[in-house]
């Protein structure tokens, strides 16, 4: 059990800088998940931990000690990789045991303790199967209790679910959850994933360029999103956006097509400033065309069961809602459209900055 | 790819069969010929069916040819060869894969560059080091002047000597340095996943732990077909052994001491030859090859086509 204190982290090869000025403090026992696209530094930062990766400038703390010039054997960290790694030589049994081996554990403590933590998380029964017999789902389960058995400080995912079928996705998140609260390690969990951060994480770290984004947990990042960028990565269907120009004398956003979107209250921009207004598709409604406050083209709509999604144009911009009607008009069809200002998300259109000041004004927070 | 194309499959299986009568042929008529004796065997319609002459002409050539010393040396150079080529290519592909150090590339193209320099080619120089094993740090020192600066400083003439001539490490270290193994073992390190490499760094093995529990455990069908080819690399040698080899009776090798049995000018001085002798000696020191290769197979083929993960 640790805190890991990340500060100031940069990492470069050569002269590609892969990670600049990084800061981040992850509290003893949380369960952190690093969110982003590929390329964004994130697995690099979870290889900067283990020490997988050297450090370029800054320094990283496990427990109070820096550890930029420790081996990854002396951090306390285990891993889970993507691909298992497991060594395919050895049996269930002897994976598990490995470490504990190379660490000069006994064999009737480690058989011990090999069985113990097998039987934690299922695999009692493959003790002595080889990894080539065994299905992806045990395969994930024998690295994790290879990361279990050595009881570390900090455990480390490395998209550990990525290369499971959907349905056994979410059954091992689950099972990664109900481990973290029973034994309450440090965790770090990168992916691309944003249904695996949403749902794993106490505190989400959304990273984009080598840089953070925003940090917080799920609620707070879904509804009050920092920037653009944030605000398009996190949620499905992705939020829209209608750029505009903010009109200090209406207290409106002016969008390109010409129509006003009065706001409730007031954003703090100045007068002709370019903004973002930013909507998800669950808060806003359909009416009768000329009827809202805003009117949309139809181009597609895709049936999801519980509910449709209507992909459409308001000029030549694409947005898109969710709707519990079952209406299906013809494709090109002009629908009338209501957006849930309580909702809205104001967004600086140069520096993609979420407009604080505005946010109380536009926004009621929910109670938590 | 699976095609169903009978003329084809026709075609390819004519080739084959071709292929193996090519082979098996001489074979045949070499142990044909060992069965027969002198008589039959100079006879002019060749025999094409076994006589009743192998053992008596086995036990003849065996005599003839002090075989049994021979065979011992042989089989100690061969296996050292083995050992040798395979802890020395297994080290250093590990060096040059897994390691980042200055010069990496350099190293394993000066190793790789020896591949087109075969034993047959660099003979001379080899024999000459072979004779002075210290011969290079001699030259080495002599140009620099480090002689010169001993002698006229401490009085000391400098002169390294090694001989490696008539004995095992001279038959044996030649043929260990080439870089066949090398490479096949580069080319199966670097299929190793990283990721495996940075689990055993996370369980916390050192990297001779890793060398001995991980890399060798899963290059065991490679050891295999790296051994085969070599124990029959080393078997087979004829120049090298001819060449650094001057006392027969102890450091003779079965190959060279076969080539005495085949029949030319000076052993036959003109009579009759001998060649049932020479082939029943061809039998005898064919065997232990084949049944390496036999043995091997299995392990041979896995090794080679890689499709064990």
């Amino acid at each position: 059990m640790a805190e890991i204190a990340i500060r100031n982290v940069t990492k470069t090869y050569g002269k590609t800088t892969i990670m600049q000025g990084v800061n981040l403090t992850i509290h003893n026992g949380e369960f952190v998940v690093i969110l982003g696209p590929s390329g964004c530094g994130k697995s690099t930062l979870l290889r900067l931990i283990a020490g997988l990766e050297e450090i370029t400038a800054g320094e990283i703390a496990i427990a109070g000690q820096v550890v930029n010039d420790l081996e990854p054997r002396e951090r306390g960290c285990a891993m889970v990789f993507q691909n298992y790694a497991l060594y395919p030589h050895m049996t269930v049994a002897e994976n598990v045991g490995y470490a504990l081996k190379v660490a000069g554990v006994p064999k009737a403590e480690r058989m011990a303790r090999v069985a113990e933590t097998a039987k934690s998380v299922g695999l009692a029964d493959f003790l002595d199967r080889k990894p080539g017999q065994l299905s992806g789902g045990q395969r994930q389960r024998v690295a994790m209790a290879r990361a279990i058995i050595r009881e570390p400080k900090v455990f480390l995912f490395d998209e550990p679910l990525s290369n499971l079928d959907a349905k056994l996705r979410v059954q091992m998140r689950h099972e990664i959850r109900r481990i973290h609260n029973q034994i309450k390690a440090t965790s770090v969990f990168v992916t691309h994933d944003q249904h695996e951060g949403m749902t794993l994480a106490d505190r989400l770290v959304v990273m984009n360029k080598g840089t953070i984004e925003q940090v917080g947990t799920p609620a707070e990042i879904y509804d009050r999103p920092a920037s653009l960028y944030v605000a398009g990565f996190i949620g499905s269907p992705a939020m829209n956006f209608l750029p505009g120009q903010y009109s200090a004398a209406r207290r409106a956003v002016v969008l390109e097509g010409g129509a006003v979107i009065g706001l409730p209250g007031d954003p703090g921009a100045s007068d002709g400033q370019f903004v973002q207004l930013g909507i998800r598709p669950e808060h806003v409604a359909l009416r009768a065309p000329g009827h809202g406050m805003i009117d949309a083209r139809l181009e597609i709509v895709e049936d999801l069961g519980a509910s449709r999604l209507w992909n459409l144009r308001i000029e030549d911009i694409p947005f898109s809602l969710i709707t519990e009607a079952r209406a299906h008009p013809p494709v090109g069809a002009t629908t009338g459209l209501v957006l849930d200002l309580r909702h809205a998300h104001l967004f600086d259109g140069a520096t993609g900055k979420r407009m604080e000041t505005t946010l109380g004004a536009l926004r009621a927070v929910p109670a938590q | 790819m699976i095609e169903r194309t009978p003329i084809l499959n026709l075609a390819t299986h004519l080739i084959l069969a071709v292929g193996l009568v090519l082979i098996l042929v001489p074979i045949w008529l070499a142990f044909v010929a060992a069965t027969h004796d002198l008589q039959a065997v100079n006879s002019a319609p060749v025999e094409f069916w076994p006589g009743d002459q192998l053992w008596p002409n086995l036990k003849e050539a065996w005599a003839l040819s002090d075989f049994g010393q021979k065979f011992v040396n042989s089989f100690i150079v061969a296996i050292g060869v083995v050992v040798g080529k395979i802890t020395l290519a297994c080290l250093t592909a590990f060096a040059l894969v897994f390691f980042q150090f200055r010069g990496r590339m350099v190293i394993f193209w000066a190793i790789f560059i020896t591949l087109m320099l075969p034993l047959e080619v660099r003979i001379v120089p080899t024999y000459a080091v072979a004779a002075n094993a210290l011969s290079p740090f001699q030259t080495i020192m002599d140009w620099t002047g480090i002689s010169w600066l001993l002698n006229s400083l401490a009085g000391i003439e400098v002169s390294l000597e090694w001989n490696l001539l008539n004995s095992y490490t001279g038959l044996i270290l030649p043929l260990v340095a080439t870089a066949t193994g090398t490479f096949l073992y580069r080319q199966f390190f670097l299929t190793i996943p990283d990721e495996l490499v940075e689990a055993a760094r996370m369980d916390g093995a050192g990297p001779l732990r890793f060398l001995w529990d991980i890399l060798i455990p899963l290059s065991k069908t490679n050891i295999a077909a790296l051994a085969t080819i070599m124990f029959v690399y080393a078997w087979n040698q004829y120049l090298w052994p001819l060449l650094v080899v001057t006392d027969r009776a102890n450091y003779g090798v079965v190959v060279v001491q076969l080539s005495d049995l085949v029949p030319d000018q000076l052993t036959t001085g003109g009579g009759t030859p001998t060649w049932h002798l020479a082939m029943a000696a061809t039998m005898v020191v064919m065997l232990p090859p084949i049944l390496i290769v036999i043995f091997m197979q299995r392990w041979f083929v896995r090794g080679l086509i890689n499709t064990d993960k």
